[in-house]
């Protein structure tokens, strides 16, 4: 008798994205959305400021997901999502998780107030930050996690960003809370074992998610994936925890750490940069990626 | 049960009495003491409420709406700079539709760094679509958070209960603090028909079109405009069952008024005190203390005005390159009204100066001396 063959699906069925929604083609926030809502299930509630998502979800009255929105203001993400699991709590619902899903500007910048307050009350609730480094819902401008070299509407090649992306994850582990993590879209199975893992825990728990943007970027759509691999093997974005502030747990050590030079070179952002400022990038790197290791070993 | 307060604390009873669910605030003075005895309150079981300390009034504002949209039943309290800081989301609120009820002391903007009352604060936000209550005593204070309640609920609009700074946020009356069943009685618990849950997934305020945008405008405006009829009629339910009616506004000896000042806040009762001497010296004097200011009720100020001579606003607010804001709304209310007394506009008392009664009778004798305005605008005290 033929064996019938068995598949094990290595991420949940469930989906609660449909299709129809409005990304650009090869977006990577969607990916993250559809991954973190797999991870999460349907008892979820987002507050989604002023980012890509707010578009991409539909114009009233539709909805590409199968979770409730608020869609608050742009500096509210992480406020409105303490409110609103306040006022759940209030009602009786103790079970919807409450995600706060905002971009690199909403929380990098104009957002990291709130954000600090919820972090310091250990409000429970969920912040996700999907990060493309830019203002790109309204056209490609720097934010401050834009990284140094890129180009953008705002900071032209002939005055390319000069300064280094802001370090979130060190800003939120020195708030103490008691989960943070990040993530690529590369790799769904450790995106979403982290996702599961943060949802069991209560207190404010923070996601950094790395989400490549092909029309932010001038790369291709269909690298967008490739992009979000590499990024994590030439240590750029490396994926690691940070537990209650101190306890820093490396997800993905690799092999071979990757020269970062064909990860740069496939995105039209980083055209312009000379070798001679590539090899800064590459140094950057790897003094970043030595200082995460410290931290690791240290425990 | 009687007790004798401060006005800070007669809000912190109203939302206490109102079984507030959600309160999120943010110091600043004058405000203080409205929020520490609700974290009392909340600390104590007394009020069954989860209060989240924010860093920020813009935050304060931004957590009573998302607590708002899961159908609780929110309440925050601020002042002066920090309402002018959450004015983005005071829009949101209307434009979402969740009635938080918020108590705002009248505060002087800065700068210089002033403390003391004044009524530019809370005017700014006249076109967010917030209704607006000024009160001139604690007792209506506390009264007027309960009924506010009520009215945002019904129509889905969000309420701001004023009172000044240190005038009345700092001064101690009796109040008489109502029975909480009597009150449960009035205010039943916030039942919204949509509120933010998965078991109804729906997406609140997403990107609206042309399309949609101009009607949800439309509808706010609507609710608007039924407002000044529910109030009436919630006041009439409030004095029957605590014996204080609450209504549109606070009118005294008008009928037969040469000439009627509006007025509001505790301005109003000072007016009030100013009236009674006058009247007493022979001068036909009224006194119209504006409470509603959002939504202006249009039609008592018609049919109030169509019975005096004269009437002289006395403003503790200026739009600068205009005039006194009650002044503009006023006239503008009288606009086109067959023999409509001429409109006298005085500015008094901004950044907390003292309002006298000696102030109201001279500005109730220059406006029987003078035929119509001569000025636009009639300075209080102020040193030219």
């Amino acid at each position: 008798m033929k064996k019938e063959r068995t598949f094990k699906f290595t991420i949940p069925e469930e989906e609660l994205m449909n299709p129809g929604h409005l990304a650009c083609q090869g977006c990577s926030a969607t990916q993250a959305m559809r991954y973190v809502l797999k991870g999460l299930g349907q008892k979820t509630a987002l507050c989604i400021p002023a980012c890509c998502w707010a578009v991409i979800d539909g114009p009233v009255p539709y909805s590409s997901l199968e979770v409730p929105i608020y869609h608050c203001a742009f500096e509210t993400a992480a406020s409105s999502a303490s409110g609103l699991k306040a006022g759940l709590e209030m009602v009786g619902d103790t079970e919807t998780t409450v995600v706060a899903w905002a971009g690199d500007g909403g929380t990098f910048d104009i957002g990291l107030q709130a954000l600090s307050g919820t972090a310091e009350r250990n409000d429970d609730i969920i912040y996700v930050c999907y990060d493309n480094e830019a203002y790109m819902n309204t056209g490609i401008q720097r934010s401050s996690a834009t990284p140094y070299g890129a180009w953008t509407t705002t900071t032209p090649v002939k005055h390319f960003k000069r300064r280094p992306k802001k370090d979130i994850v060190a800003i939120m582990a020195a708030h103490k809370i008691p989960y943070i993590a990040t993530a690529s879209v590369a790799f769904p199975e450790d995106l979403i074992k982290k996702v599961k893992k943060a949802k069991d825990i209560k207190g404010t728990r923070f996601l950094h998610i790395f989400a490549p943007c092909p029309t932010g970027w001038k790369s291709r759509p269909d690298d967008s994936v490739k992009l979000a691999r590499m990024v994590v093997q030439n240590c750029i974005f490396p994926l690691f925890e940070v537990e209650n502030g101190e306890r820093y747990t490396l997800n993905i050590r690799p092999k071979e750490k990757k020269p970062i030079h064909d990860y740069v070179r496939l995105q039209g952002r980083f055209r312009h940069l000379t070798e001679e400022q590539l090899q800064f990038m590459q140094q950057e790197t790897n003094h970043n990626w030595e200082l995460l290791l410290k931290k690791v070993d240290a425990k | 049960m009687k007790k004798v307060i401060m006005g800070n604390h007669a809000l912190s009873f109203g939302a206490m009495l109102s079984r507030s669910q959600v309160i999120a605030a943010y110091p600043i003075t004058p405000q203080t003491q409205v929020v520490e005895l609700l974290s009392e309150m909340c600390a104590s079981k007394a009020l069954n409420a989860k209060f989240i300390k924010v860093e920020s009034e813009h935050s304060a504002m931004a957590a009573c709406l998302g607590a708002a949209l899961a159908g609780a039943r929110t309440f925050t309290a601020t002042s002066s700079q920090g309402l002018s800081l959450m004015h983005e989301l005071l829009h949101w609120a209307s434009g979402g539709r969740m009635p938080v009820v918020m108590g705002n002391i009248n505060r002087a903007m800065a700068p210089g760094w002033s403390i003391w009352t004044d009524q530019n604060d809370s005017l700014s936000e006249r076109d967010t679509g917030w209704m607006q209550f000024y009160c001139a005593s604690n007792q209506e204070v506390l009264d007027t958070v309960i009924q506010a309640f009520k009215v945002s609920e019904k129509l889905l609009i969000p309420s701001m209960v004023v009172l000044d700074a240190f005038a009345l946020s700092h001064t101690y009356e009796v109040v008489d603090i109502p029975d909480q069943a009597k009150v449960d009685e009035y205010l039943p618990p916030f039942q919204p028909q949509f509120r933010l849950t998965p078991s109804e997934p729906h997406a609140f305020g997403g990107l609206t079109s042309p399309e949609h945008y101009f009607e949800f405008r439309y509808k706010l405006q609507k609710a608007m405009e039924k407002a000044p009829a529910l109030i009436e009629e919630t006041g009439r339910e409030y004095e029957k069952m605590f014996g204080r009616y609450l209504g549109l506004a606070d009118p005294r000896s008008c009928d037969d008024a040469e000439i009627m000042l509006v007025t509001s806040g505790t301005a109003g009762y000072t007016a009030h005190v100013a009236v009674e001497q006058l009247r007493g010296e022979g001068f036909k004097v009224g006194n119209l203390r504006m409470k509603v200011f959002r939504p202006f009720p249009f039609d008592m100020v018609r049919e109030i005005a169509g019975r005096v001579k004269k009437i002289a606003v006395v403003d503790r607010n200026i739009s600068y390159g205009h005039h006194g804001i009650f002044y503009q709304e006023v006239k503008s209310a009288l606009y086109g009204m067959k023999n409509a007394p001429p409109v006298f506009g005085y500015i008094a008392g901004l950044g907390g100066r003292d309002i006298t009664p000696k102030d109201f009778g001279d500005v109730a004798r220059h406006a029987m001396a003078n035929e119509r305005p001569e000025e636009e605008i009639f300075w209080i005290g102020v040193k030219k």
